[in-house]
């Protein structure tokens, strides 16, 4: 059987190449972003990437919730070291307006790109390409500037635009556990985008906080079955 | 010049709308600060689009879990008895399904049609969505909570909004630090008054025509 178990995170990203399309999990806090996986995509130097995710960097301006103490990083260090050629997300700006975000900088001096997405549309994009759609149509973004281009129906007396699905080279997600199988649980918070992500990507990435033997985590409350997973690193609580 | 309302006062106004039972979305600023004035009596589940279902204000006991339990907003909370954790998919059917009855939002401006726009300015070059569209599109009662003005004193309830928007036609209740207004089919109507206030003078600072409703009264705090 396929080991699916890393010894690192760097040798978990190693072979993400140039170019790539990288989901990247997590709504924004410490505990439910890989953040272990993020710092080693960082110090791997993958260019040009696509980052798909709710936001495209904003812990260097919020660090909500850092985790065992240890300060919070998200993929803003992957724009900021000039990794990331575009983004997809809903959040591409600081929340705070004083201080803006490595992406927001870049964005106004044109050096990359940028499409808007919003939430819960984004989210079921996700879900849709992970579960084999093609789009699907929303009330969301009606009479916004996010219909630009889109095909526009009405459905059941309402106006609806019609959303293609998402689908990535590569998904980096943070879980709880993970059994060796890559059965997932999360704890709190933590499913945001990481659950829908795993099943959205040729290549799903995880980090846990530890790894148990299959067998030990209960079939009745695993949230992602193993066969979403492709490759688990074990990184404890927030030690980097 | 006059009294107005403080942010926690205009959030006590906004928590006497949640019915018992209530299924409630808080945004962020003014918003968020209406968990702590839900009327006594009344039961009211609150809903974080992070993928949390029916939690307190009150910040998780423990040290070393606070990191898992935290709103939209970073605020830790605990979980109640019969929380429930979802993912970003769950998270949002429950928005767009219907299955959320209020939300509560903040504005940079109205209008008179119900109109909301408060993601971006053309001024700041891009902004953030976050989950603001779909709880505007999908929720069942969508309130405005904000000043009525900026701080430079520019109108925010408008005929058109000059912003873009994040959901036409969408809004129902606007509380302001001076005001009640209603979006009815007829237009604006005004409700209630911040003590001191005459509905004229909320006219001045509001650019359509407001409806005076003939129950008009002081805010009741």
């Amino acid at each position: 059987m396929k080991n699916k178990i890393y010894k690192s995170c760097s040798d978990a990203v190693a072979d993400i190449p140039d170019s790539a399309s990288v989901m990247i999990g997590g709504f924004g806090h410490a505990a439910d972003k890989p953040q272990h996986l993020i710092k080693a995509l960082r110090d791997q130097g993958a260019k040009d990437l696509t980052i798909i995710g709710n936001s495209s960097g904003n812990a260097g301006k919020l660090g909500i919730g850092s985790l065992g103490g240890i300060p919070f990083i998200d993929e803003e260090v992957l724009v900021e070291n000039r990794q990331v050629k575009k983004a997809i997300c809903s959040v591409p700006a600081s929340l705070v307006m004083s201080k803006p975000s490595a992406f927001e900088k870049q964005y106004l001096a044109r050096r990359v790109e940028l499409e808007y997405v919003p939430q819960g549309t984004l989210a079921e994009r996700i879900r849709a390409g992970g579960a084999g759609l093609g789009a699907f149509f929303t009330p969301t973004g009606v009479g916004t500037l996010i219909e630009e281009g889109k095909e526009k129906r009405t459905i059941d007396g309402r106006e609806m635009l019609m959303e293609y699905a998402l689908r990535a080279d590569y998904a980096l997600i943070r879980a709880y556990a993970a059994d060796t199988m890559g059965n997932l649980v999360y704890r709190g918070i933590m499913r945001s985008f990481n659950a829908i992500m795993a099943m959205a990507a040729k290549v799903t990435i995880v980090e846990v906080e530890r790894v148990v033997p299959a067998g030990e985590l209960d079939p009745e409350i695993i949230v992602t079955p193993g066969i979403f997973v492709d490759r688990i690193v074990a990184c404890g609580g927030g030690k980097q | 010049m006059k009294e107005r309302l403080d942010r926690q006062t205009i959030a006590l106004r906004v928590a006497k709308e949640f019915e018992d039972g209530a299924v409630v979305n808080l945004g962020g600023g003014i918003p968020a600060l209406a968990a702590n004035y839900v009327p006594e009596g009344r039961t009211v589940t609150f809903h974080a689009e992070n993928g949390a279902l029916g939690f307190g204000g009150v910040p998780a006991a423990k040290e070393d879990e606070k990191p898992y339990y935290l709103g939209a907003n970073g605020i830790p909370f605990m979980p109640l008895p019969g929380a429930s954790f979802f993912h970003h998919a769950d998270s949002f059917a429950m928005i767009r399904g219907g299955h959320i009855d209020v939300t509560v939002l903040g504005a940079l401006q109205v209008s008179e049609k119900g109109d909301l726009a408060n993601w971006t300015f053309p001024e700041r070059g891009l902004g953030n969505i976050g989950g603001a569209m779909d709880l505007a599109a999908g929720c069942n009662k969508v309130i405005v909570a904000m000043e009525h003005v900026t701080p430079k004193g520019q109108v925010k309830i408008l005929r058109q909004c000059s912003y873009p928007l994040t959901a036409a036609l969408c809004v129902k209740l606007i509380v302001t630090d001076i005001a009640v207004i209603q979006v009815t089919p007829d237009g604006l109507v005004i409700t209630e008054t911040a003590p001191g206030w005459t509905a004229g003078e909320v006219q001045a600072l509001t650019e359509p025509k407001l409806l005076i409703s003939p129950g008009l009264k002081e805010i009741e705090l």
